[in-house]
């Protein structure tokens, strides 16, 4: 798990172009959109395509979006429990 | 006292370097790729905007175009929102980014549209960055001309300070293709006669065109 939380900070780092921030900076509970690191609505877009093209996964509601997409813990979490 | 429109100042960005008002202020390798040397330059400023990294290579050539010729006149920020206008042009539209998306669209089994690549498909994104940027809401327009043309400039400018309550305006040339860039944006103030600065820095269609070739 830890292994798979690191590898996503450093694919949201990449997909958001997020240059000033490392993997270490990126808070693997706290919440991704407002507080954290801030990302907007163009960002959720981003990382569903993410999950999409790197793990298969498509994320087809919009509340499903904000349950998977809260933290990389949540993210990673589905990812583990739903990979093909 | 009656009043003119003033060129109050300009920066332009060409051939890897960084001009205010004419004085060199940043340069760099001739060789670095465009967006190597637009984040140089962030860098170099000490501009504090995180989002400026995830705009295309032209939204950031006029961010930080705006961003310089604004730092050097404190004043506009004293301006109201609604009282700054912007007026800019280039020759190939949003076309650099068009073909970024295109590449994520073009093979249908790796069919995956980049939504952040997607925003910037059109040219007056740029506007909206600087607009959100310095929190600008006058009025605004983007042109596509086949080369900087001040005549075209120069009318729209003083069509907005005419019929809209605009204080300022800042416009000018912000073209940007694969490596090849241009960027030259100026400040039009309205000022009293007897506080104009000189001839040569009224504006018209020929100041205009001489400060962007020099």
């Amino acid at each position: 798990m830890e292994e798979l939380i690191n590898t996503l900070k450093q694919e949201i780092i990449e997909a958001l172009n997020l240059e000033e921030i490392e993997v270490g900076d990126i808070d693997t509970d706290a919440p991704l959109f407002m507080e954290g690191l801030g990302l907007d609505s163009i960002d959720a877009l981003e990382l569903t395509v993410l999950m999409e093209k790197k793990y298969g996964l498509k994320i087809k509601t919009a509340e499903d979006g904000k349950k998977i997409l809260y933290s990389v813990r949540t993210m990673a979490e589905y990812i583990q429990a739903n990979k093909k | 006292m009656s009043e003119r429109l003033n060129i109050s100042g300009f920066c332009k960005i060409r051939n890897n370097n960084v001009f205010l008002n004419g004085d060199p202020v940043f340069s760099d390798s001739e060789t670095i790729q465009v967006n190597q040397f637009l984040k140089n330059n962030y860098r170099h400023f000490n501009i504090n905007y995180p989002k400026f990294f995830k705009m295309d290579n032209l939204s950031k050539l006029g961010f930080l175009t705006a961003e310089l010729l604004i730092n050097q006149h404190p004043q506009v920020k004293s301006i109201y929102p609604e009282q700054t206008g912007i007026v800019l042009s280039n020759s190939s539209s949003s076309l650099d980014t068009d073909f970024s998306f295109y590449d994520t669209i073009k093979d249908s089994a790796n069919y995956f549209p980049g939504p952040a690549v997607f925003v910037y498909t059109l040219p007056n994104i740029m506007i909206g960055e600087i607009c959100i940027r310095h929190k600008f809401t006058g009025e605004n327009v983007f042109f596509v001309s086949e080369q900087f043309n001040p005549k075209l400039i120069f009318h729209q400018v003083q069509y907005l300070f005419t019929f809209s309550n605009i204080q300022c305006c800042i416009t000018g040339w912000v073209e940007l293709f694969n490596n090849n860039y241009d960027s030259f944006l100026c400040l039009i103030e309205k000022v009293k006669d007897n506080e104009a600065e000189n001839k040569n820095s009224m504006f018209d269609e020929v100041n205009l065109f001489n400060i962007y070739k020099k």
